[in-house]
């Protein structure tokens, strides 16, 4: 009988050395330098700018970009790897290098070699941040929906519209905006990619969100009144906008789920450490069976959402052509697993866990977005589904 | 300037697994290895020279075999290339052995400084920067708190801690430093530093292409031996005060004047 889904199409992954330095290289600069202002920035909900400068002074921010472009490669688990370590410590820190590669993917992906080298390297380099503009108040999974209008006039587009729920789009230099263009067009051929320079006339930012968690990563509407764009800054061509963000995410929703795994190693970390201390009954609470089958779960789910996403990573960088099915796969877990351990986390700490003394609280808020956002468990699964089933008939 | 570093692997004082083996040896498995934390620093010193006077930087280490895993995070914070001395009869090697292969490697060598650690965290002997220096007649300035070349006049001035303060001492170059934390802490490697370290070499010898003749190092004929070891007593339990900050200052106060360790209390 044939197989409903294609075997993995690259080897078995092994860390490189080069690889397994730059975590423990990451891990360390993130135990020391960001993990003690965790708390702050989620309580000031104030975007975090010198962690921007630290990520940025140690090429962190390089990470996405390939050497060229003054990037260190572009690998996938390499950027992973690090996004993970950050938001062990930090998941809005982790924010910064997921969403730096989320809003270069589209530049990545469909950019020319001018326009590639027009802003990768500042992006590299962390002296610019970028923001990915696709989702607006109406038109959220539902891509198709887009209302923000795009309008050539001769060498330059106007754009009219709002986009809401926009990581960094306070904080950016650039933003890819995606704008219909042609509304008589087929609903996956009628939006375009644009980047806009920002600030920038008719370019404001009416909102700030109040969020539950990733607190100190601003998240912003976006206002457009006749924002006018030269030609050259349009990413592709004409009616390529969907496909290039469909695209984008078969490589940034890892992102989101190393996001994902990062906060859920967090918070067993910290549950371990506690079932080690806390004493009741005459014996460290984590030797009392009901808590330790906990530990042991969550474990055992986070290690199984970290090995399918290194293995995402590797089937995605290799060109599997099941790569949107690996990226919803792995976001899917990650985003259920990290959710399941913070929430377990709590229930390990009791009271403690529940006030701010601990980082469980906390990371149990932040554990919530990984399944919102960049498409939400449903779309993921919705994902999974059509590359099971295929299209009827 | 060229600047040699001696870099040591040891294990890992973070991982709480060091421990030795039935023969009194260290046992190398038990924990992962890092670079001596002293040597650290003499590292991050002899980069921040380089970056100051130009030059590079390079590693000696005389390690077990799989000791170029642990120089590469070295390479990755700056230091161009790395030499590697290991045999299997260096194995159980005491500090005069060590000396005496260090010294051996510095032969082909070329430099202004050699930089070392003050001691190591898994040894603590403290003593193979001095035989190295003895053996290679190399001016030894000690206890580093500040290094400061002139490579004009060839000559080398550096401040070493003392009891009192400190002494500023002054030597020809090439010379042979002692290092301590007083350097300044050590950089975190960059990632591009990671990535550049890939295409950087390790030439790792033997004692026979060092022409050290191998019956006069190792354990055979080690001066020293370790006889026993334990680990240090636990510690009574710890008392956190929680309390606000002069509820908390009272209470600090009480608990080390009742201990007779304040004066002009009570």
């Amino acid at each position: 009988m044939p197989m409903v889904t294609a075997p993995p199409t690259s080897p078995a992954y092994r860390l490189t050395d080069e690889q397994s330095m730059l975590r423990d290289a990451v891990r360390v600069l993130a135990d020391e330098q960001i993990a003690p202002r965790a708390a702050e920035i989620d309580r000031t909900a104030e975007f975090p700018q010198d962690v921007r400068t630290l990520l940025a002074s140690h090429d962190i921010l390089a990470l996405p970009f390939e050497e060229r472009f003054g990037g260190i490669g572009g690998e996938l688990l390499s950027l992973c790897l690090a996004i993970e370590q950050i938001s062990r410590a930090c998941a809005t820190s982790g924010l910064i290098l997921a969403v730096q590669e989320l809003g270069a993917l589209p530049i990545i992906i469909a950019g020319s070699q001018e326009q590639k080298q027009r802003w990768l390297p500042g992006l590299a380099a962390g002296q610019q941040l970028v923001a990915f503009a696709l989702t607006e108040a109406e038109a959220g999974s539902d891509v198709a929906a887009t209302r923000t209008r795009a309008t050539r006039d001769g060498d330059s587009y106007v754009i009219d519209g709002a986009k809401r729920f926009i990581s960094h789009g306070s904080v950016a230099d650039l933003i890819a905006v995606f704008a219909v263009t042609d509304p008589e067009a087929p609903r996956h051929r009628s939006l375009s990619c644009f980047i806009v320079e920002v600030p920038t006339d008719g370019f404001s930012v009416p909102r700030i969100e109040h969020k539950m968690g990733i607190r100190g990563s601003p998240t912003a509407e976006l206002a457009f009144n006749g924002v006018r764009v030269p030609a050259a800054n349009l990413i592709g061509a004409e009616g390529d906008g969907f496909g290039i963000a469909m695209r984008t995410f078969e490589r940034s929703r890892p992102g989101i789920a190393a996001q994902a795994v990062g906060i859920a190693q967090g918070a067993l970390e910290v549950a371990t450490r506690y079932a080690q201390e806390r004493r009741q009954f005459g014996q460290r609470i984590g030797d009392l069976q009901m808590v330790g089958a906990m530990l042991a779960d969550m474990d055992a789910a986070t290690e199984a959402a970290r090995q399918l996403l290194y293995k995402a990573c590797v089937e995605i960088d290799g060109g599997s052509p099941d790569a949107g099915r690996w990226a919803a796969m792995c976001k899917l877990v990650a985003g259920d697993t990290a959710m399941r351990v913070t929430t377990d986390a709590v229930q390990v700490l009791g009271g403690y866990g529940y006030i701010d003394e601990f980082p469980v609280e906390r990371m149990m808020r932040d554990a919530k977005i990984t399944q919102l956002y960049e498409g939400t468990q449903q779309v993921q699964r919705l994902v999974i589904a059509r590359a099971l089933l295929g299209k009827d008939g | 300037m060229r600047i040699v570093v001696l870099v040591k692997p040891v294990p890992d004082p973070a991982s709480g697994a060091e421990r030795l083996g039935p023969d009194g040896r260290l046992d190398r498995a038990a924990s992962p290895a890092v670079v001596n934390g002293n040597d650290e620093y003499a590292l991050e010193a002899a980069l921040k020279l380089v970056e100051e006077h130009g030059g590079e930087v390079t590693l000696v280490s005389m390690a077990p075999a799989n000791a170029p895993e642990t120089m590469r995070k070295a390479l990755a914070m700056g230091a161009q290339s790395g030499l590697h001395v290991t045999d299997t009869a260096l194995e159980g090697s005491d500090t005069v052995s060590t000396a005496r292969v260090l010294a051996a490697a510095l032969e082909g060598l070329e430099f202004d400084l050699v930089l070392a650690g003050v001691d190591t965290s898994d040894g603590v002997a403290g003593v193979v920067p001095a035989g190295v220096a003895a053996l290679r007649r190399l001016p030894y300035l000690s206890y580093a708190a500040k290094i400061e070349p002139d490579p004009g006049a060839g000559t080398v001035r550096v401040r070493r801690i003392s009891a009192t303060g400190y002494d500023i001492l002054e030597a020809p170059m090439p010379a042979l430093i002692s290092c301590t934390q007083a350097l300044g802490e050590p950089r975190y490697p960059s990632l591009k530093g990671i990535m550049a370290a890939r295409s950087r070499t390790i030439d790792t010898r033997s004692l026979g292409d060092l022409g050290v003749d191998g019956s006069g190092t190792g354990g055979a004929v080690a001066t020293t031996a370790v006889v026993d070891s334990r680990p240090p007593e636990a510690r009574g339990a710890t008392r956190v005060v929680r309390d606000g900050a002069d509820e908390a200052a009272r209470q600090v106060v009480d608990f080390l004047a009742e201990r007779r360790l304040l004066r002009g209390f009570n």
